[in-house]
């Protein structure tokens, strides 16, 4: 090495070693800054990350469709392996199920006389889409899915995310062909509900653990261990009486419910859409802001 | 000799394959797998593939594509915004900072230096995200993620060290 070249490495190390330091914080900076900018302007930073899940759209349907595939295989050799049982608790089941649809035609008929009696506005429209699930966030801070559906299909923020069961989430972000789905047990999801027999009303709070809570019960509420939650359809935000979950435990000051999904089989989810008739979804707008 | 446009591409190809790696496993750990056992919490790729680049090829994982991955990392984890970034480059900024003890750990010691700095790093994380969402978070499903990670480390590392062995081996500069 001349004599040259030398003094220019020993000028220029202490120059990178410095400006990779400069380049360190200022990125460590820029993260700062964008904690800040999510926590101020939530709509920026949703529009960002439904952008990106539409760009990776493609890519998570073709992944996801292996994984469905292994999933339902090992499924397959499992429900063979216990077919005589599996068939003999359908049998039973299928016979209490005939005995409910008997009870539900006849209470149909009745409901709609005295609807007709009662001269009750008729319900608002539903739609429905349906939709695989194509991408699970695991994360210790969120519980949310991305649908394989998006605005082209009709899907709409606020719109209530069914499976067979029950409910299982909420429309949060709407991109071209994919939707975020805000799980009722996330920490964010708060979901207007009716307990009991008695509809007693209150809130569902997620807390990220599986068994979402209670919150804003009336004191004098007669809500007891094994009592059916529903939607209450307040605040116009999901249709009434979608099936959520069970009281599984009532302590003083906690009620803990226990949801009617099944977490590990969540392939499809059938989106609700809910048209107000008009004058009343004009007064609340959008539900978007009912986060 | 100065290398034609071919290899001087092949070489960037080459110097590209942390970050591509890591963009594609964090890619996969979105598909949704339902395991019953581990449904809710999926290891943290990203915080193993920062550390493990940072120990063994510093010069390709430079801040500029820490901070891409952790802007990747919470744009599709949906949590908090930005707190997977600032940990990340604290993790990298760490094993800087003692290249000396990385530089001749063997693989026992790396895991012991992974399990000490990824539980830092899950600490900032837990800690800021429930800062920036007002309320304690559940600290058992970061107990269990941290866990996870922890364990699924070894594969990664194997799998890190057959990527670095089939594309990197030539130009392998000094730990």
């Amino acid at each position: 090495m001349n004599k040259r070249t030398g003094k220019v490495v020993r000028l220029a190390t202490p120059l990178k070693a410095w400006t990779q330091r400069f380049a360190f914080l200022l990125l460590v900076g820029a993260a700062f800054g964008l904690m800040l900018l999510g926590k101020i302007d939530t709509v920026l930073i949703e529009r960002a990350r439904t952008q990106l899940a539409d760009a990776m759209a493609p890519l998570l349907d073709a992944a996801s469709e292996p994984v469905a595939t292994v999933n339902g295989t090992l499924e397959d050799m499992r429900d063979l392996a216990r077919m005589r049982e599996v068939n003999a608790m359908l049998r039973a089941e299928n016979q209490r199920l005939l005995d409910w649809r008997r009870s539900a035609i006849a209470l149909a008929a009745q409901n709609a006389a005295l609807r007709d009696l009662m001269k009750l506005a008729p319900d608002a429209e539903q739609r429905y889409v349906t939709a695989r699930v194509v991408a699970d966030q695991g994360n210790a801070f969120v519980r949310s899915v991305l649908v394989a559906v998006g605005k082209s299909a009709g899907v709409d923020k606020g719109q209530a995310a069914l499976t067979g069961s029950g409910l299982a989430g909420r429309v949060v972000e709407v991109g071209d062909k994919i939707s975020r789905i805000l799980l009722i047990t996330d920490i964010n999801s708060r979901i207007p509900v009716a307990v009991g027999a008695a509809g007693d009303k209150a809130i569902l709070a997620g807390d990220n653990s599986p068994k979402p809570s209670l919150m804003y019960l009336l004191p004098n509420s007669s809500v007891k261990v094994g009592d059916r939650v529903v939607t209450s359809g307040n605040g116009g935000l999901f249709p009434p009486g979608l099936p959520v979950g069970e009281v599984t435990e009532v302590a003083d000051g906690s009620v803990r419910v226990r949801p009617y999904v099944d977490w590990e089989h969540l392939d499809y989810l059938r989106l609700v859409g809910y048209d107000l008739p008009g004058l009343i979804a004009d007064f609340i707008g959008k539900p978007a802001t009912a986060r | 000799m100065q290398p034609n446009l071919w290899q001087r591409l092949d070489i960037l190809a080459r110097a590209l394959t942390p970050l591509a790696l890591t963009v594609l496993l964090l890619l996969f750990s979105l598909t949704p797998l339902r395991s019953p056992y581990l449904a809710p919490v999926m290891p943290s790729i990203a915080l193993i593939a920062v550390y493990y680049w940072s120990v063994f090829r510093p010069d390709l994982m430079p801040s500029g594509a820490v901070f891409l991955i952790g802007l990747l990392h919470d744009l599709i984890g949906g949590g908090p915004f930005g707190i997977g970034i600032l940990a990340l480059l604290m993790v990298q900024a760490a094993v800087g900072a003692q290249r000396k003890f990385f530089a001749t750990a063997g693989f026992p010691l790396l895991w012991l230096g992974f399990a000490v700095l990824s539980a830092g790093a899950q600490l900032l994380i837990w800690i800021f995200s429930s800062a920036l969402i007002g309320r304690l978070v559940d600290p058992s499903a970061v107990m269990l993620q941290y866990a996870v990670t922890l364990a699924i480390y070894p594969c990664l590392f194997w799998l890190f060290g057959r990527a670095q062995q089939l594309l990197l081996r030539d130009a392998e500069p000094v730990r």
